[in-house]
């Protein structure tokens, strides 16, 4: 569980995250809202890239704002990247198996490649990156994210620019997630239908500010949260 | 497009072999080609182009270190020429002032100078692109100011083991093994042959994998909890200690050293020839090496002007800025197997209508 407290996040003048609170639970949780509503910053912050002004961050435990980011990874915080990050000198199975873990020797290459097959894809463990589909490259990045025991999986639109195909079969392997790892999952992205068929909560940011939280389809009704995605007139 | 119901990475326990035919082919080619240099080469070479070829086995190891930084962790130093004048001066000092085996001081002096270079470059670590650079080359005007005032040792006592007030400046010594300048030579290839199998290891295993990641993204390398830091300065520790061997191997190569011998222009040099070598490839530092060492010696020989060099290297840079990323060391196959190509496709056409000449005859 990771509780968020008073969260504020400050550019400069502008208040990137201004005062979230927030409790995720379990399994895949849904983080939408327009561009700019402050979805990557939360990322960021907890992935220790950006440093909040005010608020904390409970994580099963433990003060998460605490520690060094690269330490973070070792905690067992994982992300992947709105632009997508796989490292093309490199193999697919160098690529997952770069995040720090705890795993050692037979057991640790047991794991990378039990990730890789997740994943699914058809991808071979020893193809370069460099020379993989971009569908392929963010496979990558989830098997990347889902090795070495983590606790927390942030995914920051993985399904941006993905034909159809891809996102059907993107779905089942994020909605796979949660009995696969045991970790909580916090999934940001615009398409609707991939939030609604793997989140069972979702939460909605608009302007640093969060406007609604709950259940999905729920959420997905609220009234706030169409005006804010449609930007219908004060009613 | 995604295989979505395909079958699981299939044969995914079996690693592929490390070496397979076409690295096998190069490794034979290397290997060959490195004897010829060790035991063809000399008795064929003059003194002046033993010379030569001695200062390009060292400045290859320079250039190995820079390409290391340029090319493996995106750290643009314009500060090695420093480096090396770091390792010449303490290999000379522990020369003249220890009769410790050579090869214990090239070790000896690698290391302080990984100390003292990564030290200095600290401050730096934090930028990167333009600024690293800009920073490391104002580190190098300052050492170079400093060796310039301390001069290098010449056999005097005291720290800078330097006095101005010798008749009789006595030689840096070599190894009882390498005391003519052919065996100088030799010894210098090995030692060029053994740094380069240790940035080779390097870039074979853990640490290899982490400056590529650091390279193309810091961020991803953050979120996988890679120390950055560390690695980045384990990559300027290294490329020190090559650069610092590589000095002691010039005090031992040149016997009397001074600090004209190292122009600060020659900083800006050394990284435009591992752009034009190849900052990605083993064999570009060599390249690079023959560039920086060998191309002047020749040009000084045909009694062209040193200017005509910066001119070269000048469009040089720009050629490969602009077409070709990876060097000579990247470009020059694939320019082969293009010729190859054209050449094969020119024969076919030619044979073509000569055998339908034959028919109509």
């Amino acid at each position: 569980m990771i509780e968020v407290k008073d969260l504020t996040v400050r550019y400069g003048g502008v208040a990137s995250l201004d005062g979230m609170s927030l409790t995720f639970d379990r399994g895949v949780c849904g983080l939408i809202g327009p561009n700019g509503a402050g979805k990557t910053t939360f990322f960021n912050v907890l992935s220790g890239f950006v440093r909040p002004a005010s608020g904390t961050v409970n994580a099963f435990g433990d003060n998460l704002l605490r520690m060094a980011h690269y330490r973070r990874a070792r905690w067992g915080v994982r992300r992947t990247f709105q632009t997508e990050q796989a490292i093309s000198d490199l193999t697919v199975y160098d690529n997952v198996a770069m995040i720090h873990s705890r795993l050692r020797g037979a057991a640790r290459r047991e794991d990378v490649l039990n990730s890789i097959a997740f994943v699914g894809g058809g991808i071979s463990p020893w193809a370069k990156v460099g020379s993989l589909t971009a569908g392929q490259r963010r496979l990558v990045e989830v098997a990347r994210a889902v090795t070495g025991k983590p606790r927390l999986i942030l995914l920051d639109e993985p399904a941006a620019g993905l034909p159809d195909a891809e996102t059907a079969h993107l779905t089942s392997v994020i909605r796979a997630i949660p009995e696969q790892t045991g970790a909580l999952t916090i999934l940001v992205d615009h398409d609707m239908a991939l939030v609604s068929a793997v989140c069972a909560t979702a939460a909605v940011l608009d302007f640093g500010k969060l406007i609604a939280s709950g259940p999905t389809a729920a959420v997905l009704r609220d009234e706030h949260v169409m005006r804010a995605y449609l930007g219908t007139a004060e009613v | 497009m995604i295989d979505t119901a395909g079958p699981k990475a299939p044969a995914a326990s079996s690693r592929p072999p490390l070496l397979d035919r076409r690295s096998l082919t190069r490794v034979t080619v290397i290997a060959v080609l490195l004897l010829l240099a060790i035991f063809a080469l000399p008795p064929l070479m003059s003194g002046y182009y033993t010379d030569t070829m001695t200062q390009v086995a060292i400045y290859s190891i320079v250039t190995l270190g820079l390409g290391l930084l340029v090319g493996r962790v995106g750290l643009y130093s314009l500060g090695q020429l420093a480096v090396l004048m770091i390792g010449a001066w303490v290999g000379a000092r522990l020369l003249f002032a220890t009769s410790q085996p050579y090869i214990l001081v090239l070790i000896e002096a690698g290391l302080v100078t990984a100390i003292i270079g990564s030290l200095i470059t600290l401050p730096a670590l934090r930028l990167r692109g333009l600024y690293f650079a800009l920073i490391t080359l104002m580190l190098a005007g300052a050492v170079i100011v400093v060796a310039a005032t301390l001069n290098f040792p010449n056999g005097g006592g005291g720290f800078s083991g330097y006095n101005g007030a010798l008749l009789h400046i006595p030689q840096i010594r070599r190894p009882s093994y390498a005391g003519t300048d052919p065996a100088f030579y030799r010894f210098s290839v090995i030692v060029a042959i053994v740094m380069f199998l240790l940035v080779f290891a390097h870039l074979r295993t853990r640490p290899g994998r982490t400056w590529a990641a650091i390279k193309q993204s810091e961020p991803a390398a953050l979120a996988a909890g890679i120390n950055t830091t560390v690695y980045k300065l384990w990559a300027l520790a290294l490329a020190a200690f090559v650069t610092g061997v590589a000095g002691a191997l010039l005090a031992g190569a040149d016997r009397e050293l001074f600090s004209i011998d190292f122009p600060i222009q020659n900083s800006i040099s050394l990284l435009a020839v591992v752009l034009m070598g190849g900052a990605f490839s083993l064999v570009g530092a060599v390249i690079a090496g023959f560039l920086q060492a060998f191309l002047p010696a020749v040009l000084q020989i045909w009694g062209v002007s040193n200017d005509w060099l910066i001119i070269l290297f000048g469009l040089g840079v720009m050629q490969v800025l602009a077409t070709a990323p990876g060097g000579v060391a990247d470009q020059f196959p694939k320019d082969m197997r293009r010729l190859y190509r054209l050449i094969s496709r020119l024969w076919r056409r030619t044979a073509k209508p000569a055998e339908q000449g034959g028919d109509g005859a």
